[in-house]
């Protein structure tokens, strides 16, 4: 494992390291160059204009694209490859800017499908609903309802999610990555288009993640001061490159992130 | 008016006359029902989970039905042939998985459609060239089926029911209860309906996408293999089979193609709705009305619900 360079605000180890990702689709560089670190238990914000290459770097991490150049190293392991499975198994979860649920079922089963790494019953047990596969069901169902009650969902758990409102739809997103249980949570804007109260509402969620769960959160924000009130430390990229890397101060004083933000006379 | 008559009138008269008559084309309505419903059925759990529209289920059902009967036929006890059967079953759906999907992945729906197509015509010249092109007779007895006839005194006057035709409505029930409960309310259910969803969400959560095609593969293998055993026992089997794939389709149009419950109520609506024409409506047209009758009813439901009975409502943002 590498030395953790940077601002002294080490929460703990290094709990997965990027080095040198780059990414292209064709010809288009979606991500060049990029190094950054998540240490174990902080909340990591990527920010940075649209097209800065924030949710391609999220989907190198996830394994949904693999990195044409570089190393992703995560709990030590270093791999040029991983497949989202892998990632899942691993412990990684995420969600997804345009909220990506099983629409035609209820809230408590998409949660449930997020046990879905940890359950073992075999086919033929399932195929009966006996047995193993039964008890199974109900160790899962518990630790389901405790995440319902963490994200104060109880009424709408029998709702088909395809009938919530928006900021609902994310909340039970996110108890579908708790679900896992993961080491590191990948939030793709969780705060996008909603209101005020649900903003607020969300970081609470967030923060409480991050104490009482002790999970290692890296989210991708546009709205400043949410990202300066949540984060630990903040990743800046633009066009595809990192541009700055510190915590939010740092980052707020930053001449190249003012330029990115407010442009610059050329 | 005396063709009016003929239409509206008269065939509701001799229903009220021979009660008896009524109830047994109803009966063979829903046994011929049950039928169309189990292949629709093996349409729908692949459509639902891989969104691909499966062509070749129907000659899955030859296919099944043929292997089983070889098998027996070649010295292997019954219920031995129905293991390795179902064995069978499950290498083609891993070989599809390995040989079709994967390297089709993330291409058109119409891509994988003709490869369907082409896994048909496959599954003709190979279970020709290791079991005979010959029409065979199915293992029903061996398989501990029941045979014969009951006569029920009702409605005035006597019903026939075959045993087999109790047999495989029962059998029938049982599948789709079994199948219901394994989607709603077990762990790979719930994956097998994520697939369907979103596959990105479903791959965040570990749901291997590999994994689930080969296993919805399999469970319409098993429905294929039923619907062969049930079908080939009441006539027989042979590639002309495969035809009965055709009357999945007014099925599915009636279901819609993404409804379990769809393809069940759809296929007994079909069934009775076809033996009833057949034989009240069917003596006015010389008869043999039987082949095409399922597709007028279809295209009648199309007119006033075009996603089918159950079938998701189609809203079209603007």
């Amino acid at each position: 494992m590498r030395a953790v360079g940077g601002p002294d605000v080490a929460v703990g180890d290094v709990l997965l390291s990027v080095e040198n990702v780059s990414l292209s689709f064709g010809g288009v560089k979606a991500v060049s160059d990029v190094s950054f670190d998540i240490r174990k238990g902080e909340i990591r914000a990527i920010i940075g204009p649209n097209g800065a290459g924030k949710t391609s770097m999220l989907n190198v991490i996830n394994g949904f694209y693999q990195p044409q150049k570089g190393r992703i190293t995560f709990k030590g392991q270093t791999r040029a490859k991983m497949r989202p499975h892998d990632a899942a198994y691993g412990g990684i979860a995420r969600t997804f800017q345009n909220v990506a649920l099983f629409r035609g079922m209820t809230a408590l089963d998409n949660i449930m499908a997020g046990r879905t790494l940890k359950m073992h019953a075999n086919f033929f047990w399932q195929l009966l609903r006996y047995g193993p596969a039964l008890r199974e069901e109900v160790e899962h169902r518990e630790h389901v309802e405790e995440i319902i009650d963490f994200l104060k969902i109880q009424e709408i758990r029998r709702v088909p999610v395809g009938r919530l409102p928006y900021g609902l739809q994310k909340r039970v997103e996110l108890g579908r990555a708790l679900a896992m249980e993961p080491e590191l949570l990948l939030l793709d804007e969780p705060m996008a288009g909603m209101n005020l109260e649900e903003k607020e509402d969300m970081s609470r969620f967030v923060l409480d993640v991050n104490d009482h769960y002790g999970t290692t959160i890296a989210l991708i924000e546009h709205d400043m001061g949410v990202v300066m009130d949540l984060s630990d430390r903040v990743v800046v990229l633009d066009h595809g490159n990192k541009i700055a890397d510190g915590t939010p101060d740092e980052v707020k004083r930053n001449q190249a992130v003012i330029d990115a933000y407010l442009g610059v006379a050329h | 008016m005396d063709l009016l008559y003929k239409i509206f009138v008269d065939p509701f008269l001799q229903m009220g006359t021979a009660p008896d008559l009524l109830v047994q084309t109803l009966w063979e309505g829903l046994v011929a029902g049950v039928l169309y419903s189990l292949i629709a059925l093996g349409f729908v759990l692949i459509f639902k989970a891989s969104g691909v529209f499966n062509f070749a289920q129907g000659i899955m059902v030859v296919f099944a039905a043929l292997t089983l009967v070889g098998l027996h036929e070649h010295g292997v006890p019954a219920y031995l042939a129905l293991a390795l059967t179902i064995a069978v079953m499950f290498c083609l759906a891993f070989a599809v998985e390995r040989l079709i999907l994967r390297p089709l992945v993330n291409q058109p729906d119409i891509i994988l459609f003709m490869a369907t197509f082409g896994l048909t015509y496959f599954l003709i010249g190979f279970g020709e060239l290791i079991f005979g092109g010959e029409t065979k007779i199915m293992i029903a007895n061996q398989l501990g089926l029941p045979r014969g006839a009951i006569d029920l005194k009702m409605a005035g006057g006597f019903v026939s029911i075959q045993k087999i035709d109790i047999a495989a409505a029962i059998i029938a029930s049982l599948m789709v209860a079994g199948l219901a409960i394994f989607f709603q309310r077990t762990r790979i259910g719930r994956a097998l309906r994520a697939v369907a969803d979103s596959h990105r969400a479903a791959l965040s959560v570990g749901i291997s996408l590999e994994q689930i095609w080969v296993i919805v593969w399999f469970a319409a293998g098993l429905v294929a293999l039923t619907t062969g055993i049930m079908w080939g026992a009441r006539s027989d089997v042979s590639f002309a089979l495969d035809v009965i794939a055709l009357k999945a389709l007014p099925v599915l149009i009636l279901g819609g193609l993404t409804s379990i419950p769809g393809a069940i109520v759809g296929g007994l609506i079909i069934g009775v709705g076809e033996k009833l024409g057949e034989f009240y409506w069917g003596p006015l047209m010389g008869s043999g009305i039987e082949s095409w009758f399922a597709y007028v009813i279809a295209l009648i439901f199309l007119l006033f619900r075009p996603q089918g009975l159950f079938g998701e409502r189609i809203i079209e943002r603007i």
